[in-house]
């Protein structure tokens, strides 16, 4: 695929278009297709994830996308599946494709995604909307596959500026046993190298009945040490990561994927017009909006703003117009988004969150960068392999 | 309005002095529920009234003799006696209110309904609702023009101006603009419209008798990361002179020649201003700055900021009454 300047400059005259309501009508067929491999039992089960994750986000953002539709004659449906098992979610792929669908919103794991994305390659524009994988971003980056869901390293930059801001820079850290806890794990210990933390204790999470003990008695006992600012937790499924508040030897926040996360979106952010955003979402699934949710949103949401733009659905014209200067995301985070160039990453700050609140929203002021200082957060172009506007 | 005009140039060759005559201020305060009221000449909170929920856009009658408040999370808009100071009564208003605009019949309240996608059309005094027009996803700013001919609409998220006829309150033109448009404001004369774009950083001059645009205003503010600025509420002098544009979490309000749409200037004042009004004699402008919860008073004449007056939780919209 390759930038067509002209055909470029003839869609920006679309950009102050009129239309009445009755406008030639055209079509924006987008696939939708799920996978989560299951999470296996966990210990903090209270709240269990909705199944419908992600896929409301997405059902959202084409009742938004429509709503501007209708008044320019763009139509947006979606054809989505929640797959059980990873052979179904490659079959619903190849079917779509051969429906014709172009445009995909993939909320699946990375090495299904990749797969996909090899699939996919010259014949659609994919957004994933599931796996946070660094490695994703770093290398064999395609150029038809954007990334609305933020990197685990986006997640723990967001985390350790604020710790460095702060100034809790000793940290004591548990992890649990799981392929993406342990993601997580090593995106944050590069994250306190790059922001100047300090992690005194790094521990796996090991607790198992031969101990006799409830987790939240075991706790206490395990983080033991000398002295340390915080406990960072990490712990994707939530299985042990919800006892560790308030049961750490010395009496210290928590941080991390329990206690105060870094998240893509939560239900308490809703300054920017977010609230609205939140209003929408919980009129339409009957739910919070969840960071899985916004990031399929976030993705249809890229579309219809191309779409609304260019007036046309083609994937290639879409994909070069998503990573020109016109194209600017509204997306409720206080300023405008973009993807990166290098590997179709969509930049975005990433809020603090517990429970009930919002502690804070990074980047955090100060922490500079020569381009913009939302690439503060996560690999930098100059760290990743990936050229795939070159 | 040549009247004010007059008395304007008047009051600066009198030495100045606006505040002498005692305008009231009203912000409405989104986090507190209610409405701070000013006077301009102490530069001093008199008094602040309890009102319905997330009061957010706020606006005079004609005679000036009441207060229309969107309590947006009570879902309707309520009338202020500004004699008493008491909600007297509240009008349909459909879902989530946000901004609104009076027609110069003084009868047609166009009230965009945030979270519905419409707008609703109200009778002030038979409190009919005349009606609903389906607009873009979130739609906010609203202005009518000073012939009464259009009714403006903003939608956020579908980045449209909808370009409503108010005799058949149907939609006779959509127009796309930057991202996250949020306010429309007429020319005196009726002539132009221009329209921010808070995401996009734009503001948009629109010829009101081709819709057509004109050009766009883009800012840079030394110092300021360009995301930063998100042009939200604008404020006309009615000599044609100014035209001034809050520019949000830049936290500068910007000065443009309204002739030759040349930036004359950005103003430093509280942190994240969003909306603007002048007072009467437009010797005085009023910014309401939502994060810092006060309001900053700019000189006109020498386009200097002189004082901010803390005022309640994220203040919104600001009206003055002569």
């Amino acid at each position: 695929m390759r930038i067509i300047p002209k055909a470029l400059m003839a869609t920006l005259f679309a950009c102050f278009l009129s239309a009445p309501l009755t406008a030639l009508g055209m079509d924006i067929r987008i696939g939708y297709i799920q996978w989560t491999p299951d999470q296996g039992p966990v210990l903090s089960n209270v709240i269990p994830e909705p199944e419908d994750t992600g896929l409301r986000g997405a059902e959202l953002a084409i009742e938004d996308n429509n709503t501007t539709g209708g008044f320019l004659g763009h139509h947006y449906l979606l054809e989505s599946r929640i797959a059980k098992s990873e052979e179904q979610a490659q079959e619903v792929l190849e079917s779509m494709m051969r429906q014709g669908i172009e445009l995909f919103i993939l909320r699946v794991p990375a090495p299904t995604l990749k797969t996909m994305a090899d699939k996919t390659a010259g014949k659609a524009l994919v957004f994933n909307a599931g796996a946070k994988e660094d490695e994703l971003r770093l290398g064999g980056c395609q150029p038809h596959v954007l990334h609305t869901q933020p990197s685990y390293a986006m997640l723990t930059d967001g985390l350790a500026q604020w710790l460095n801001q702060r100034r809790w820079k000793t940290l004591f850290m548990i992890t649990g046993p799981t392929d993406s806890d342990r993601a997580w794990a090593d995106a944050f210990r590069r994250s306190a190298t790059r922001f100047g933390l300090n992690i005194v204790a790094d521990k796996p999470w090991t607790f198992d009945a031969d101990l006799r003990r409830t987790a939240s008695q075991e706790l206490p006992l395990f983080t033991q040490a000398n002295d340390y600012d915080a406990v960072v937790v990490a712990d994707t499924r939530g299985d042990f990561g919800e006892y560790v508040p308030f049961n750490t030897w010395l009496p210290r926040p928590v941080v991390g994927t329990q206690g105060m996360s870094p998240v893509a979106w939560h239900r308490v952010v809703e300054s920017w017009g977010a609230a609205q955003l939140q209003n929408r979402f919980r009129e339409l699934a009957g739910r919070d909006m969840n960071g899985d949710d916004y990031a399929a949103w976030a993705a249809i949401r890229s579309l219809g703003t191309a779409v609304t733009q260019l007036d046309v659905a083609n994937a290639e014209r879409i994909r070069d117009f998503l990573f020109s200067e016109d194209f600017q995301l509204a997306a409720f985070k206080g300023r405008k988004l973009s993807y990166r160039p290098w590997n179709g990453q969509l930049r975005q700050p990433i809020p603090l969150v517990h429970p009930r609140g919002l502690v804070s929203t990074t980047p955090i002021e100060g922490f500079l960068h020569p381009i913009t200082d939302l690439d503060s957060l996560g690999f930098d172009e100059a760290e990743s392999e990936c050229r795939i506007n070159s | 309005m040549e009247k004010i005009f007059c008395a304007s140039i008047l009051a600066v060759l009198l030495g100045f002095s606006a505040s002498s005559l005692a305008n009231i201020a009203y912000v409405s305060n989104e986090k507190d529920d209610s409405i701070s009221i000013l006077d301009t000449e102490t530069m001093q909170v008199i008094e602040t009234i309890a009102v319905g929920k997330r009061p957010r856009g706020i606006l005079l009658s004609k005679d000036h003799t009441k207060l229309y408040i969107c309590a947006s999370d009570d879902d309707t808009v309520q009338i202020m006696d500004l004699e008493t100071r008491r909600i007297i009564d509240t009008l349909p208003s459909g879902e989530d209110p946000e901004q609104f605009a009076l027609h110069p019949n003084d009868r047609w309240l166009f009230i965009a309904n945030e979270d519905d996608a419409i707008v609703t059309v109200v009778d002030v005094q038979s409190k009919d609702v005349l009606a609903q027009i389906d607009v873009g996803v979130e739609p906010e700013g609203m202005a009518v023009s000073p012939d009464g001919r259009w009714a403006v609409n903003t939608s956020e998220t579908s980045s449209m101006l909808h370009w409503i006829d108010t005799e058949s309150f149907e939609i006779k033109k959509n127009m796309v603009v930057g991202q996250r448009p949020r306010h429309v404001e007429f020319s005196q004369d009726g002539k132009i419209a221009w329209a921010s774009a808070e995401i996009g950083g734009t503001v948009h001059i629109i010829d009101v008798e081709t819709l057509e645009e004109i050009t766009t205003l883009d800012f840079a503010i030394r110092g300021v990361h360009q995301d930063k600025v998100q042009p939200v509420g604008i404020e006309l002098t009615s000599d044609g002179r100014y035209a001034f544009v809050a520019l949000g979490p830049a936290n500068h309000v910007a000065v443009v020649d309204a002739q030759t749409y040349e930036i004359l200037d950005y103003l430093l004042v509280g942190r994240r201003v969003w909306q603007l009004a002048l007072n009467e004699d437009e010797s005085l402008l009023l910014t309401t700055n939502g994060v810092s919860g006060d309001v900053s008073v700019i000189d006109v004449e020498n386009l200097k900021v002189t004082k901010s007056i803390e005022v309640g939780r994220y203040p919104w919209g600001v009206v003055v009454t002569p």
